[in-house]
């Protein structure tokens, strides 16, 4: 074969070896799925904002909301965010105990914040304002619990990445979970600050 | 109205013997599909196939087999939505003159709402799920999507939702509310049986499908494409599968989300779309038109994308207006978020929004309209050549234009205030999915067949459906707009004007001739199977129409690896450029190729999902409960496995290529 039609083949073909970065696709498609979450989000604001005076004679935001106890959550979920950026600052120092201390310590942040927003439901449904008793309710707690909801499954792959991490160390694939997680993770929190604001912040107003 | 009861215990929920419906016609055909069934099995189970079909096709990551698993999936149900057609097609040329037809209106109303579920959800969408998941990575020179475990668990769920909904043929009912199902009527007070619900926990399962295998193919499209492929050298049909996907992952979440809400009225009595305690019903209406716009241009954009690639490779000629054919589907991208009011002018929102979604409405025909004619100006002074595809590309465009003007027509509030509902609309909207989508799929199987199957369809079986079904459509759905003209609104069950018989009747007749055109389509099908191996018949070049794009590069069908070289793009249409400057193929210093593993942790995903379902529609908690638990066990399970990959040998690529060396050799 003549140099020139290997020179034509290797312009229209990849004839030498190349290295394809594994995962590569991997912090794109979860990018992509974060927005496509964030548009369910999205609906459920819409939600609030259309039925978020539909009372029916009920009780209202003021009636309901203690912003205090928000406020102590509120904080939990954003250290929670601060110690998981800690943990990726370990994790680049390839400190395998640091990391997993800093998620240790998120996850402990996380189910405080799940803790104090059940009991808040609890009170709520305790004092017959429950999802059935007006439009405001309904949305009201779907938008909130769906944020729980997701915070729960964070905190369920947070654990299983801590046993991963334990076990097979900071290798490429755990810390592509590791990138993964913590978008979701901060993602949550940027939710959370839209509920904060629109749903109690303006409904003390 | 069936007898149902709503009364649980704990094992069975809800379920118990009043849920074996009662209808002679439901049993004849659970007596069929139960013969079909077993025979099936028994054919699988006699020829040991099961082995096979588990290592080769279900558990398969392979892009190409998951896309031609996806295509059977939609002719299957196609065939179940076209026998919904044809049944009311009857009982509306029956039920005159006092009759009330052969179907009572509580079996009625679900044949329509069915018809309209499975044709949209699983015909139509696993039909272009598949198309894309075959094309695209093969016109991009990719070797696979970028996540295919998450391929195969998508066509598991989509699967899943297809059998939920199969289900309630012979288990229960299904919805009777039509394929929307709007509330107040799909709300417990009004659909307080199984219904409704099979319609939640089928969509929502398939829904899951359709939205992660929409990320795969974005992601596959903007990170997989071959060395110096840029956006504006992909091929048309990747470009319009690609805005397809942003459209699907922008709309279905609204979908979901929307059925979540249903689902938490129904199951938990929350107020979101009740009539009282300050529920909105009208929120339903938008908030589900919100992912419904959208969602008819993921069905039409892809195929845009296949009438471009045939009208420009049996013209001869590169496509007319490249760049204005991207910006048009961009634009119709952004324009199909701005028209969703459109379908509910009557809702009675003002003069002012109405006229804004009427006239966002009515510009979207100018991107359209544009494509049309860079159509026409590819094929003219081209070499045209009527092979199946391009015949179909040509009565997409006759036919088209016609739904495309009613279209325009309806989004005139005014007028629209008058064929709101009625058969007109109903006209209208088969017309472009007919017209444009199934034409447009017809096109692409004739097209891409060859590619997956390395023999070509047969010619004048081809014919014989295309004439067939061209002729069916317009002899049943012309009738329709007179019938919609006069004031008939859809969905009716008995009429009382014999003045209207003779449309229906028309009607009835274009259905039979369809009925014809699919039966001719997969005796095509058998025929073409049959003489695969004769010369007029075999491809052995991979390159059957003198093709343009990359997938015409390989073989056909195309090894697991797709390419042995990462082929490099220089410009549009790569292929024909490669041909043009005479490239030699390579057949030596291959390396080895590293290719994702197959598994059968999505089958098992997707299983758990559809049992899941099945529970919750029949209040069964705890099978509910374990089967979700069991899905967050799998999944975790399925993480702790590093080891997904593996390498495809030297020696297995070289004698693979060698093997198509020989046949090139025989072929020339």
């Amino acid at each position: 074969m003549s140099t020139a039609t290997t020179d034509t083949m290797a312009r229209y073909w990849q004839l030498e070896p190349h290295h394809h970065p594994e995962g590569a696709s991997t912090g794109l498609g979860f990018w992509v799925y974060l927005m496509s979450d964030c548009l369910m989000f999205a609906v459920l604001f819409a939600v609030y904002g259309v039925l978020g005076h539909s009372f029916a004679a009920g009780p209202g935001p003021r009636d309901l909301f203690e912003l205090e106890l928000v406020a102590v959550n509120t904080a939990m979920l954003l250290l929670s965010s601060i110690t998981f950026g800690f943990a990726m600052l370990a994790m680049d120092k390839a400190d395998r105990p640091g990391t997993l201390r800093w998620l240790a310590v998120t996850l402990a942040f996380g189910l405080c914040f799940l803790g104090i927003e059940l009991y808040e439901f609890h009170h709520l449904i305790h004092l017959g304002a429950g999802p059935q008793r007006s439009g405001f309710l309904s949305a009201f707690f779907t938008l909130v619990g769906t944020h729980g909801l997701h915070v729960t499954f964070g905190a369920i792959w947070l654990l299983t990445l801590m046993v991963q991490i334990a076990r097979n160390g900071l290798i490429p694939a755990n810390r592509r979970r590791m990138a993964c997680l913590s978008m979701f993770w901060h993602f949550l929190d940027v939710i959370w600050i839209g509920v904060f604001t629109f749903v109690y912040l303006l409904g003390m107003i | 109205m069936a007898t149902f009861s709503n009364e649980t215990t704990f094992l069975l929920g809800r379920l118990n013997w009043d849920a074996i419906p009662k209808e002679p016609i439901v049993w004849a055909t659970f007596v069929v599909v139960a013969l079909g069934g077993i025979a099936l099995i028994a054919a699988l189970t006699k020829y040991r196939l099961w082995g096979w079909l588990w290592r080769e096709w279900f558990t398969s990551v392979d892009h190409k087999k998951i896309g031609i698993m996806y295509i059977v999936l939609a002719l299957v149900m196609f065939l179940r939505g076209f026998a919904d057609a044809i049944m009311m097609r009857l009982q509306q040329v029956w039920a005159f003159g006092g009759s009330e037809g052969y179907l009572n209106s509580h079996h009625y109303d679900q044949i329509f709402t069915a018809h309209g579920v499975i044709m949209i959800f699983f015909v139509a969408m696993p039909f272009i799920t598949g198309l894309m998941n075959y094309v695209v990575p093969l016109q991009i020179g990719a070797r696979d999507v970028s996540f295919p475990f998450l391929n195969n668990f998508s066509f598991w769920m989509t699967v899943g939702g297809a059998v939920i909904t199969m289900a309630s043929l012979f288990l229960g009912e299904f919805a009777q509310t039509g394929w929307l199902a709007f509330p107040p009527l799909s709300g417990i007070g009004y659909s307080p049986w199984v219904g409704v619900d099979y319609y939640i926990w089928g969509l929502q399962v398939a829904g899951v499908g359709t939205t992660l295998s929409g990320i795969n193919l974005l992601v596959t499209i903007l990170k997989m494409r071959a060395p110096g492929m840029t956006m504006m050298r992909m091929p048309i049909f990747t470009w319009t599968s690609f805005c397809a996907n942003i459209l699907i992952v922008a709309s279905f979440p609204v979908l979901t989300m929307t059925l979540i809400l249903l689902t938490l009225d129904r199951y938990v009595g929350t107020n979101f779309f009740t009539n009282d305690l300050g529920g909105n019903p009208m929120m339903y209406i938008n908030l589900i038109w919100i992912w419904g716009h959208p969602e008819v241009y993921i069905l039409i954009l892809p195929l845009f994308g296949v009438f471009s690639e045939v009208t420009s490779t049996f013209s001869g000629k590169r496509l007319f207006g490249y760049s204005s054919m991207v910006y048009a589907t961009v634009c119709i991208t952004v324009l199909s978020y701005l028209v969703w009011l459109h379908h509910f002018f009557t809702m009675g929102s003002g003069a002012s929004v109405n006229s804004f979604f009427g006239i966002t409405t009515m510009i979207i025909s100018i991107p359209t309209g544009a494509k049309l004619f860079n159509w026409l100006f590819t094929m003219y002074r081209g070499r045209i050549r009527y092979e199946l595809p391009m015949m179909w590309t040509v009565a997409f465009m006759l036919t088209f234009v016609v739904g495309g003007m009613t279209g325009v027509l309806l989004a005139v509030p005014p007028a629209d205030f008058v064929l709101h509902n009625s058969l007109f609309l109903v006209a209208h909207f088969h017309n472009v999915i007919i017209g444009g989508v199934l034409f447009g799929l017809f096109a692409a199987i004739n097209f891409w067949w060859p590619k997956a199957f390395g023999f070509k369809l047969d010619m004048f079986w081809g014919k014989v459906s295309f004439w067939f079904w061209v002729v069916g459509f317009w002899a049943a759905f012309m009738p329709l707009y007179i019938l919609g003209l006069m004031g008939v609104t859809r969905r009716l069950r008995v009429f009382d004007d014999p003045d209207l018989r003779i449309w229906f009747a028309i009607a009835a007749f274009g259905a039979v001739l369809i009925a014809c055109g699919i039966a001719a389509m997969f005796v095509q099908f058998g025929v073409s199977i049959l003489r695969r191996n004769r010369p007029e018949y075999r491809d052995a070049t991979g390159d059957p129409w003198d093709g343009r794009t990359l997938e015409w590069a390989t073989s056909s069908p195309p090894p697991a690896y797709n390419f042995a070289f990462n082929p490099i793009s220089h410009g549009l249409d790569s292929w024909w450029e490669l041909k043009q400057q005479g490239v030699p193929r390579p057949t030596a210093g291959f390396m080895p190729i590293h290719m994702p593993r197959n598994t059968g942790t999505g089958v098992i995903l997707a299983a758990l999902a559809t049992v899941c379902g099945m529970a919750l529609i029949w209040y069964v908690w705890w099978l509910a409960a374990a089967s979700f638990l069991g899905i967050v066990a799998v999944a975790i399970a399925h993480s702790f496995d590093y080891d997904r990959d593996y390498y495809i040998p030297v020696s297995e690529v070289q004698a693979t290529e060698d093997a198509r060396t020989r046949r090139l050799a025989q072929g020339v």
